[in-house]
């Protein structure tokens, strides 16, 4: 559980990621998927004030993010960071350290899969005016280097066009061919879809888990958004 | 003045060479005839090369050197002009005056390195004047190193004006050992369809005090600029920025931005101050002073850096 102000963020949120399986997380915005996902990498301020966290059979829940991290967990913010002065090349390769490092080769790979140019971008700056969603592939490309055992991605498309959507698939799915699991926060179907296993989250809740297409259904066809449950439309 | 061609040979000279690689200088670059350069130790010349396009003339004073360096009209230099001030003892003063003129259509690009490298006592002045000419480009980057000790006391002042079509750019960084006490105080008179942009980085710890004062005048039509500033303080070092930027003409445009990075009982302060008179000129401002961006740090602890590491790497590349 975690709470901010008095007030139950999550509750009750009951999840189990197998190995190496694509797990997505659904819901209405403001449900509390990123809270899970803060939650779930340690972040200041989203420290969890009861249950427990446990990764490969031992309880990480007062671990610190980069012990965490040390441990293969990794998060990919919605909206990534900038680093000012700060080189894509550097920025991948900071995640490999705990790996022995990474080479010329694998950096290059590593934007290739993200579709985005060697060439162009290996030794350019983070932030010097690259678009949301080049910085969005970047920062993706940063875990690729890092090779972690779970990978959580908070809305990997946004910001990415619809054309791009296909290639971020195919990454979720590399991750899991090298061996991670991943827990993607997603409001697109064709994500959810590329999944083994989806839940519903409403009000800091997990409604339900299974199915990932039936669970989208679900989300899309019969779940009252949150808003309207909180304060019901005004009768026209 | 008396023009000086050929190197002159000195005992100091290895110690400068030393103190300019400290500085992150590359020391050949001093001896390639093929290069133009200038090393002055104290009040000494220790080497002066010219190459052709450019007239270099230097006279000792009694604290000091007085340089006028000359591109002459319509020369463009291929490569850096290498410039290497310094004191080598720990104490002492140096007082350079200096007097920068490429001429209408010539191009140029100074590389500067001043390094202090014991300094416990020392006092670094440069007063110096720069015209940039007709359609002529001028770029000057300076790079400071004080050593350990922060007994430097730094005191950089310019008076620049850019001529009609012609684009100066102005690169100051201090970012490695300690500040000691820095003054800077550059003042640009910009003309029509003149380019102005001036960085300034530094990074102070302990009790160093940091002062930067840069103004710029848009006073021709189409003149452009931008005033940007990157400060860390940590410890109980203190900043103090003003980036001044007026436009007085028509389709003037300048920008001023000032961003600072503060860490443990360190003080910042940062004005930005836009004046305007011509209602067809714009200038704009930002400024922020705080901690390190959290997303920032979290995201490379996410990564498996610890805190330190992260902020390290953070500043670092703000100061890049």
């Amino acid at each position: 559980m975690l709470s901010r102000d008095g007030k139950k963020i999550l509750r009750g949120v009951n999840l189990e990621i197998g190995d190496q399986e694509i797990h997505s997380i659904i819901g209405a915005n403001g449900a509390g998927k990123s809270t899970l996902a803060y939650t779930l990498m340690g972040l200041q301020g989203y420290e969890q004030d009861e249950g427990s966290l446990i990764f490969n059979g031992e309880d990480i829940t007062k671990l610190s993010i980069t012990e965490r991290a040390k441990k293969g967990i990794t998060l990919a913010w919605q909206e990534p960071a900038r680093f000012e002065g700060l080189k894509v090349r550097d920025y991948l390769a900071i995640g490999a350290k705990g790996n022995g490092g990474v080479t010329e080769e694998e950096l290059k790979e590593a934007l290739r899969k993200v579709d985005l140019k060697p060439e162009k971008y290996l030794d350019r700056e983070v932030g010097e005016a690259l678009s949301g969603g080049e910085r969005k592939r970047i920062e993706l490309a940063s875990i690729i280097t890092m090779k972690p055992k779970l990978a959580i991605l908070d809305e990997p498309d946004s910001g990415i066009d619809v054309v791009s959507l296909k290639e971020i698939v195919n990454l979720i799915q590399t991750f899991k061919e090298n061996g991670a699991s991943v827990l993607v926060i997603t409001h697109r179907k064709e994500i959810a879809a590329a999944s083994d296993k989806a839940s519903l989250m409403c009000e800091g809740v997990i409604l339900r888990s299974g199915d990932p297409l039936e669970i989208s259904e679900f989300f899309k066809n019969r779940c009252i958004p949150c808003d309207s449950r909180v304060s019901p439309p005004k009768a026209a | 003045m008396s023009q000086i061609t050929l190197n002159t040979l000195s005992s100091e000279i290895k110690d400068m060479d030393a103190a300019y690689s400290v500085a992150g200088g590359d020391a050949a670059v001093l001896h390639d005839h093929e290069l133009a350069s200038l090393v002055i130790s104290g009040n000494k010349v220790l080497n002066a090369n010219g190459v052709e396009g450019i007239v270099l003339e230097t006279q000792g004073t009694k604290n000091g050197v007085d340089v006028k360096l000359t591109i002459k009209k319509g020369c463009k230099i291929p490569l850096p002009v290498h410039l290497c001030f310094g004191l080598i003892p720990k104490d002492g003063l140096q007082e350079i005056k200096m007097n920068f003129v490429a001429e209408e259509d010539s191009a140029v690009e100074l590389v500067a390195h001043c390094t202090f490298p014991n300094a416990v006592k020392i006092i670094h002045s440069m007063e110096a004047q720069m015209h940039v000419g007709k359609n002529a480009s001028l770029k000057y980057t300076e790079t400071h190193f004080h050593g350990p000790y922060g007994g430097a006391q730094v005191i950089p002042r310019a008076k620049v004006k850019i001529e009609e079509g012609g684009s100066y750019y102005n690169n100051f960084s201090l970012v490695s050992g300690r500040v000691g006490a820095l003054e800077f105080d550059y003042d640009v008179d910009a003309e029509k369809n003149s380019i102005c942009e001036m960085v300034t980085k530094v990074y102070g710890k302990k009790d160093d005090k940091i002062k930067i004062l840069e103004k710029v005048a848009l006073n021709g039509e189409n003149a452009r600029s931008v005033i940007k500033s990157r400060l860390a303080i940590t410890e109980n070092a203190e900043s103090e920025f003003r980036g001044i930027t007026e436009g007085h003409a028509p389709k003037a445009r300048g920008h001023v931005d000032c961003l600072e990075v503060i860490q443990g009982d360190a003080k910042a302060e940062a004005i930005p101050i836009i004046r305007v008179d011509n209602p067809l000129a714009k200038v704009t401002h930002e400024a922020a002073i705080g901690c390190v961006d959290k997303k920032e740090v979290e995201t490379l602890m996410a990564r498996g850096l610890e805190e330190d590491e992260a902020i390290d790497i953070i500043v670092k590349g703000m100061l890049a």
